[in-house]
């Protein structure tokens, strides 16, 4: 005889797997810096003139701020002047400040209801004015304007290419409900592509930051989605017997390789992004998992038990001699290659059972461990490379970490209440 | 109990979600797939046929939560690192895979689990050879290979919280569902 229904066995059943949807942010990230690298630039960025009519999201210059602090290569002082991107300060003034370097703008309003940023920079140093832009952003946009100009300010003065107008995805658990989040690289406006009551796990990013494919257990079995951002539309690319996980893209986004146990066991296979042509590309009576390519789209680097404990391989893309990568320790997984094809980082579990994050020069082997926390996870490199986005443990609660590729400087995202896990950074904006 | 506070704070959290103020009516289960939820009695073999062949007043709640009810004689323990299925476990094997045999149209699924220790990928897999363990025992009993799927949950949905070796020790598990 079933069982007669009681309340604590009802279910609104509702909400479940709702496709892309904005939601206020309800989980504020802050940041904290930890440890402190060569040198860090001075900088004095102004309140851009009128930002505050623009409404609650258009603090430019604090996300500006915010943005530059954050990766740990600059450093705020106050500014209380009221500039502008048309006012002519002093450089003297300012070099006796302590300031290598000054930025000032504006926020106006445009006649088709868009806002117009404006900014200026000086190099405070050399006296002289570096230059400016402008940009015509909607509303919605006003965050992503603001993080622009970040990247264009941090390329001025780095030489490197920004990457706080890139995008992060990554899965929050709280209670029994499970989110795949989209926010900002600096975590803000979040975005909900994906919420279900049962596990998501594996998100990677297409190349042209179009789709995401993740691993959901809403059929009670892991299947592999790939679900187009914008609109919300996903498609079960993967949903053969038994297990379906661990998606990865081509650089060319033409090709998932994914983890199946349609054969037995779990062997890697590719498909194309539309499901079509399956292959098989390992052949070894182990488990073979976590592929992710090499930039260059033609080695792919995975993890295999075939030697006895998990360790991460490399292979031809298309299947292939496998050699073996990592040979300190019994225990090797999550490999991710860096966009210049030369660093690979990876978790290494360390006596006492604890896992690390590790980076290994792929010239030399030579290998280096990135933390002293232990219990990270999912390491995911930044488009410019310059850092690594992971998860990891403290205080008894998930956060989600980013480290220099030396491991020097570091930051948490915090996340108030949520447990959260598997990052991914997304690629540059279109 | 875990069960009912988590079912209580997941219909908190939706009726939070939703603006449901009342418990949800037995019409809208209709949308969901219904799973069986029988309770099998030690031994399994009377409980084969219990909430399939309904009557029409037959009435089988249906409960998306995860976790659901697994009788204690459905689970077979493993060892660290191990997909060994130890003789202790034997017997419960053979009673299952005798049900399943002698009804070739009964199917069921395997779900293989880790504990919370490693990545979660590669505890996938080893969720997936504990299950793949199991069935092989089933089909070497004369179960069909058509009648089980073997699946894995890897670390991502243990029995029991904690982080001391009596947790683990639970949630290393394949258990037995029918379908």
């Amino acid at each position: 005889m079933p069982l007669p229904p009681t309340p604590a066995t009802r279910r609104c059943v509702c909400a479940s797997l709702a496709a892309f949807s904005t939601l206020p942010v309800w989980a504020q990230f802050r940041v904290e810096i930890s440890g402190v690298g060569a040198t860090q630039l001075p900088v004095a960025i102004a309140r851009f003139r009128d930002e505050d009519k623009a409404g609650p999201n258009a603090a430019i210059g604090a996300i500006i701020r915010a943005d530059l602090e954050r990766s740990g290569q600059f450093r705020n002082l106050d500014v209380s002047a009221a500039l502008d991107e048309t006012s002519q300060p002093a450089m003297s003034e300012w070099r006796g400040r302590g300031a290598d370097a000054l930025l000032a703008g504006s926020v106006s309003r445009l006649a088709d209801g868009r806002w117009d940023i404006r900014y200026k920079l000086w190099d405070v140093v050399k006296g002289r004015d570096l230059g400016g832009q402008s940009l015509a952003v909607v509303t919605a946009d006003l965050r992503l304007g603001a993080h622009r100009i970040a990247d264009a300010v941090y390329e001025r003065l780095t030489g490197d290419k920004g990457v706080f107008a890139t995008r992060i995805a990554y899965v929050t658990r709280a209670a029994n409900r499970f989110t795949l989040r989209i926010t900002d690289a600096d975590g803000e406006g979040g975005q909900v592509a994906l919420t279900s009551v049962e596990p998501i796990i594996s998100p990677a990013w297409s190349p042209d930051g179009r789709e995401l494919a993740y691993v959901s257990f809403e059929q009670q079995k892991a299947v592999v989605w790939v679900q187009d951002v914008a609109s919300g539309q996903r498609r079960a690319v993967a949903n053969f017997r038994g297990s379906n996980s661990a998606p990865a893209w081509s650089p060319d986004g033409r090709q998932l390789v994914l983890s199946l146990s349609r054969d037995g066991g779990t062997q890697l296979f590719s498909m194309g992004r539309d499901g079509s042509g399956l292959k098989r590309l390992t052949q070894s009576s182990a488990i073979d998992t976590e592929a992710t390519f090499a930039p260059d789209g033609r080695t792919i680097y995975f993890v295999s038990d075939r030697g006895g404990g998990p360790q991460v391989y490399r292979m031809p893309a298309a299947g292939g001699n496998a050699e073996r990568v990592t040979f300190a320790g019994n225990y090797n997984i999550s490999p991710a290659i860096s966009p210049d094809g030369r660093t690979m980082a990876y978790i290494s579990r360390l006596g006492g059972g604890n896992f690390r994050l590790h980076a290994m020069e792929l010239a030399d082997g030579n290998v280096r461990a990135l933390t002293d926390t232990s219990d990270d996870e999912s390491p995911s490199f930044a488009p410019n490379g310059k850092l690594i986005i992971y998860a990891s443990r403290a205080q008894g609660r998930d956060v989600l970490m980013t480290s220099t590729l030396d491991g020097r400087i570091k930051t948490r995202l915090l996340s108030s209440g949520l447990d959260v896990r598997e990052p991914v950074w997304g690629p540059f904006n279109l | 109990m875990k069960r009912l506070s988590s079912a209580l704070a997941v219909l908190a959290l939706a009726a939070l979600a939703v603006g449901c103020s009342s418990p949800v009516k037995l019409e809208e289960n209709t949308d969901v797939p219904v799973e069986s939820r029988t309770r099998t009695p030690a031994g399994g073999a009377g409980a084969a046929g219990a909430g399939q062949g309904a009557g029409q007043s037959q009435v089988t709640t249906v409960n998306v939560d995860k976790g659901a009810t697994t009788s204690a004689a459905r689970i077979v323990y493993f060892d660290f690192d191990s997909f060994v299925v130890k003789d202790e476990f034997r017997p419960l094997i053979e009673a299952h895979a005798k049900r399943m045999a002698a009804n070739k149209s009964q199917r069921g699924t395997i779900e293989g689990h880790t504990d919370e220790r490693g990545g979660r990928e590669y505890n996938l897999a080893l969720g997936q050879k504990r299950a793949e363990a199991v069935l092989r025992s089933m089909t070497l009993l004369g179960v069909s290979d058509a009648q089980l799927e073997a699946v894995s949950f890897g670390k991502e949905r243990p029995a029991v919280q904690g982080s001391d070796e009596a947790a683990w020790a639970k949630n290393r598990r394949a258990e037995l569902k029918d379908k």
